[in-house]
């Protein structure tokens, strides 16, 4: 802990959307506590600061780092161990840091495909076919730019993290209790929870948080939600057809999409003891299936057109396999 | 000189049917290629589809899941949930590049153990076919960026 002064706080943002840092803000005058309590001296989104400002530092000297976003580039990764050296508690922060989230679906394509996507599709462009070149020779001299990588990792595949804060975004009522408890802590009024604790999150599943009734009710059909005539406002959207992910995800939403009548898409991550969160799924999803006939179910499962989508939209890169083969063999 | 490959199979196999139906396969004298380790469960049922997704992280070729034929499960209908779970599961990991011949479901009572070891032979020879999965080559320690270096090779050699 600085000796002068407040201690040090920075965040920062690798391979994610800026929602993240949205959430932070939306905290309302709790972020004045921030600013009472802590010297912010890293944050790219709010304050002009310079990587070599970071790496001039002394080791360990920045108390609390939040870091949002996924592993995608070479300079994400170097970022990651900058901060991880200069930050006593290095937190990943938000679905993409935790779990690669939106941004870990790339994991299913080659690196190819995806410049494709985003060089040659019909919203850009791109007649001459220019592709990023990571190293380039000018007369004036070389020039880099990061390199991109085969696949996005989560914060914790580069560097050691000691706390997880999900969500996408996290929600700002649980970011806020989180500042409160490291307020508390620096005053000597609480103590840290043990390293790698889910924290501003609960400890069961969404179901559990869920108003609606689950019945044992089996299905013949999945549907997507615009499909249902009318929707049964107390019964479980599994147990009507709609693909919700509520058994597999974390709490600490509040269940605010099931009680909105959306299903969950599973943004709070894995619940605890969750080894494998599309494998939870699956499982969830075929006990809900009223058929032991393999072509009625094989019908029933087309229904769900892209079960990788469905089962790993937040969590692919953090999942058992990590990425697709594509992402690989190219 | 390539060596022939040796794929590796996990088979998951039930109490009461295909875990005996490979013991007496073995009694028997009934001949099946080494490639397969065989994982006793008390039931299809219990297969976790984590189970599977784990045997792939870890280098497994292929995964032969196994059960009590229908209507013959000894906890009534796990054998088809089992079912379920399997035909679920191959979608999805035929999505993320795990061609469908890797992952096998197949019903074995006890008594049929000529029938498993030959099923174990079939998948053995078509996993041989395909190839190495290799998936944990991607994600040892510090293996990242000699895979990545070594991908850059490839595309400028
Ligand atoms: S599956 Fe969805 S709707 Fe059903 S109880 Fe769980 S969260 Fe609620
Ligand atoms: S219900 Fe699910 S998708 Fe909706 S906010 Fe909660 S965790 Fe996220
Ligand atoms: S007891 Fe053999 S599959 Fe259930």
């Amino acid at each position: 802990m600085s000796t002068n002064g407040k201690p040090k706080f920075a965040m920062y943002w690798a391979a994610s959307c800026g929602g993240c840092e949205i959430a932070v803000l939306n905290t309302g005058e709790k972020i004045l506590d921030v600013d009472a309590n802590f010297e912010v001296v890293f944050w790219p989104v709010a304050m002009d600061a310079k990587y070599k400002d970071v790496e001039a530092m002394p080791d360990g000297s920045i108390l609390l780092t939040l870091f949002n976003g996924g592993i995608r580039n070479q300079e994400n990764e170097e970022i990651a161990h900058l901060l991880r050296r200069k930050s006593q508690i290095l937190v990943a922060f938000g679905s993409c840091a935790c779990e690669g989230c939106i941004p870990g679906l790339a994991n299913l394509s080659s690196t190819e495909q995806i410049f494709k996507a985003v060089y040659d599709s019909v919203t850009s462009e791109n007649a001459q076919n220019y592709r990023p070149q990571f190293h380039t020779t000018m007369p004036e001299g070389d020039i880099h730019i990061p390199k991109f990588y085969p696949v996005l990792r989560t914060l914790d595949q580069v560097v050691d993290v000691d706390y997880y804060l999900p969500g996408c975004p996290p929600e700002s009522h649980q970011i806020a209790a989180v500042i409160d408890l490291v307020i508390q802590v620096l005053n000597g009024q609480a103590s840290l929870p043990l390293k790698g604790a889910v924290i501003g999150a609960g400890q069961s599943t969404v179901c559990d948080d869920c108003p609606r009734q689950r019945n044992v009710k089996t299905i013949k059909a999945f549907r997507r939600i615009h499909e249902v005539e009318e929707l049964d406002p107390e019964l479980c959207l599994l147990e009507q057809g709609i693909p919700c992910n509520g058994p597999a995800t974390r709490n600490g939403c509040g269940a605010l999409c099931p009680k909105a009548g959306a299903q969950c898409i599973g943004c709070y991550g894995p619940a605890n003891g969750v080894v494998d969160y599309g494998a939870r799924l699956i499982s969830a999803f075929a006990s809900v299936i009223d058929s032991n006939d393999p072509e009625e179910i094989e019908q029933i499962l087309d229904q769900i057109p892209d079960p990788a989508g469905q089962f790993y939209r937040f969590n692919l890169a953090g999942s058992l396999l990590r990425a697709g083969k594509p992402a690989w063999k190219q | 000189m390539s060596e022939q490959f040796e794929p590796i199979l996990v088979g998951f196999t039930c109490n009461w049917c295909s875990y005996r139906a490979a013991d007496l396969a073995g009694t028997a004298r009934v001949k099946y290629p080494p490639n397969i380790r065989l994982v006793r469960l008390m039931c299809s049922g219990r297969l976790d589809p984590a189970f599977v997704i784990k045997a792939f992280a870890e280098g497994a070729d292929g995964v032969l899941i196994t059960g009590c034929h229908p209507g013959e499960c000894h906890y009534l209908e796990q054998n088809y949930k089992a079912l379920r779970r399997y035909l679920l599961l191959r979608r999805t990991l035929e999505q993320m590049g795990v061609e469908p011949e890797r992952l096998k479901l197949v019903w074995a009572s006890a008594a049929e153990g000529v029938k498993l070891a030959h099923e174990i032979s079939t998948m053995v020879e078509e996993v041989r076919a395909l190839g190495p999965l290799d998936w944990p080559r991607w994600w040892n320690e510090n293996g990242f960026h000699a895979v990545v270096e070594e991908q850059a090779q490839e595309v400028t050699a």
